[in-house]
């Protein structure tokens, strides 16, 4: 395995003019401004928080996973990963990250994918999809599932092997690492708490995250 | 694949587009004709459009980070879309994503139609737009694309690198439509392609009727995560013979 670089943030949350904490299997849909910054705290380690970025003023330019990797020529990302939109902008940079590698190509998990990769009986099960789901159909606007794309999953850990084969490991967070990302443009944030209880990506312990914003 | 009707055949050259609804348990052939080509392919239900290949639970259901026989192609619904059902390669790329005109033009300068007619420089992102827009989809439908017939190797920190010659003349891949597909694709260079020079390549598109998956299929029983997507899939046409 790599050595992770990571880097701390000055901000302090005594000056944050957003601060709330989200629990798992709960969602949040909020605006973050043109150089604002938000970070995203992993409270007791282990947790997947599984987010998606627009263009506040053009939803259909949006975040995409595979845009964000080819533009850095790398699979995983850390601070400085720019995240970029399917129309080639940079939504936001990753400023800080106390974790040093998060996820871009697991995906959410699903109601539906649940049952394919588990059992057909999981359908019911909550998911970060159907929480995409709930939060979309609060927020309005237009919003629907063709809106709901490839996501990052921040403090999760999913390499590839040479060989070309996908893994879930051990995650690589703790409790109270924290990742930044500072919005190049007026954007949307979409984030589930991951609620997944049939793998290990949150210890199978699905767990609160702290989200603070600092203008 | 003699004995089972073709039902066309179309070539398309380096830089083109096409779409086609594939009817269930039809399969598209893709021919790789001079070696080196690269097909971006995004995939639909055809007859419920908002269900859609997911490649991130293509991957995971899978295991995998790269494409090949056996492997089915899934959609966010847990739906079978397209069966790998025969690769001459081995290794096709879900990772790379696809180009925009502005990698286009600073790779390989401009070409534009007034000057070069149908020898301009022309892009993958443009490419599906147009196709997408056939049937009443556009930007909002994007979704993560897989590159046939190219690799790219990862290392263990993550860095991914373009591998050269991957696919030779005369490869081929069968992708069998689990329902009916809508099949989008380009022949637009991989945007990691180091190659300077513009210089898509020609495939030839063959569609044929093939026999439904039967009980012992290779892309069914490839795993067991198949094997449930291909119970959901078959749920959605009821009566119908597998």
């Amino acid at each position: 395995m790599s050595t992770f670089i990571l880097t701390e943030s000055r901000l302090d949350p005594a000056h944050a003019i957003y601060d709330f904490t989200l629990l798992a299997g709960d969602g949040w849909m909020h605006e973050i401004m043109r150089g604002q910054t938000l970070r995203i705290v992993d409270l007791d380690g282990n947790q997947a928080v599984d987010t998606l970025f627009y263009n506040a003023h053009d939803l259909s330019d949006r975040y995409s996973a595979q845009d964000t990797i080819r533009a850095q020529g790398a699979l995983y990302l850390t601070t400085g990963t720019r995240l970029m939109s399917s129309e080639g902008a940079v939504l936001a940079t990753i400023v800080a990250d106390t974790c040093g590698r998060h996820d871009t190509l697991g995906g959410a998990c699903a109601a539906e994918s649940n049952q394919v990769r588990y059992a057909l009986d999981k359908r019911w099960m909550h998911s970060c999809r159907d929480t995409f789901m709930l939060q979309i159909a609060r927020w309005g606007r237009g919003v629907t599932k063709c809106d709901i794309t490839h996501n990052i999953n921040f403090f999760m850990n999913v390499p590839v092997t040479p060989e070309g084969k996908l893994s879930f490991a051990d995650g690589v967070s703790a409790g109270g690492r924290y990742v930044e990302v500072r919005a190049e443009m007026d954007l949307v944030c979409l984030i589930s708490n991951c609620p997944q209880l049939n793998n290990p990506c949150n210890a199978y312990n699905p767990t609160p995250v702290r989200l603070l914003i600092w203008p | 694949m003699s004995s089972e009707t073709i039902l066309f055949e179309e070539s398309l050259p380096g830089g083109g587009l096409w779409s086609w609804r594939l009817r269930r348990h039809t399969t598209l052939r893709i021919t790789d004709l001079d070696g080196g080509t690269n097909v971006g392919l995004m995939a639909y239900n055809a007859d419920q459009p908002l269900d859609r290949l997911n490649l991130p639970d293509t991957l995971k259901a899978q295991y995998t980070a790269r494409l090949t026989r056996g492997h089915v192609l899934m959609s966010d619904l847990g739906h079978a879309l397209l069966s790998i059902t025969a690769d001459s390669v081995g290794w096709h790329d879900p990772l790379g994503g696809h180009g925009h005109a502005a990698l286009v033009k600073s790779k390989y300068g401009e070409a534009t139609y007034q000057e070069k007619r149908n020898d301009w420089f022309r892009n993958a992102h443009d490419n599906f737009l147009i196709e997408l827009g056939k049937y009443g989809l556009g930007r909002r439908d994007l979704v993560a694309n897989i590159n046939f017939f190219s690799r790219l190797d990862v290392d263990v920190a993550g860095k991914m690198k373009f591998y050269p010659g991957n696919s030779r003349a005369g490869d081929f891949i069968d992708l069998r439509a689990e329902m009916n597909v809508l099949v989008v694709l380009n022949t637009c260079q991989h945007p990691l392609d180091p190659n300077p020079a513009y210089a898509p390549r020609p495939v030839k598109l063959t569609v044929r009727q093939t026999p439904p998956p039967g009980a012992s299929d290779f892309c069914r029983n490839f795993r067991d995560e198949n094997q449930r997507s291909f119970i959901l899939t078959e749920r959605l046409f009821p009566g119908a013979s597998t």
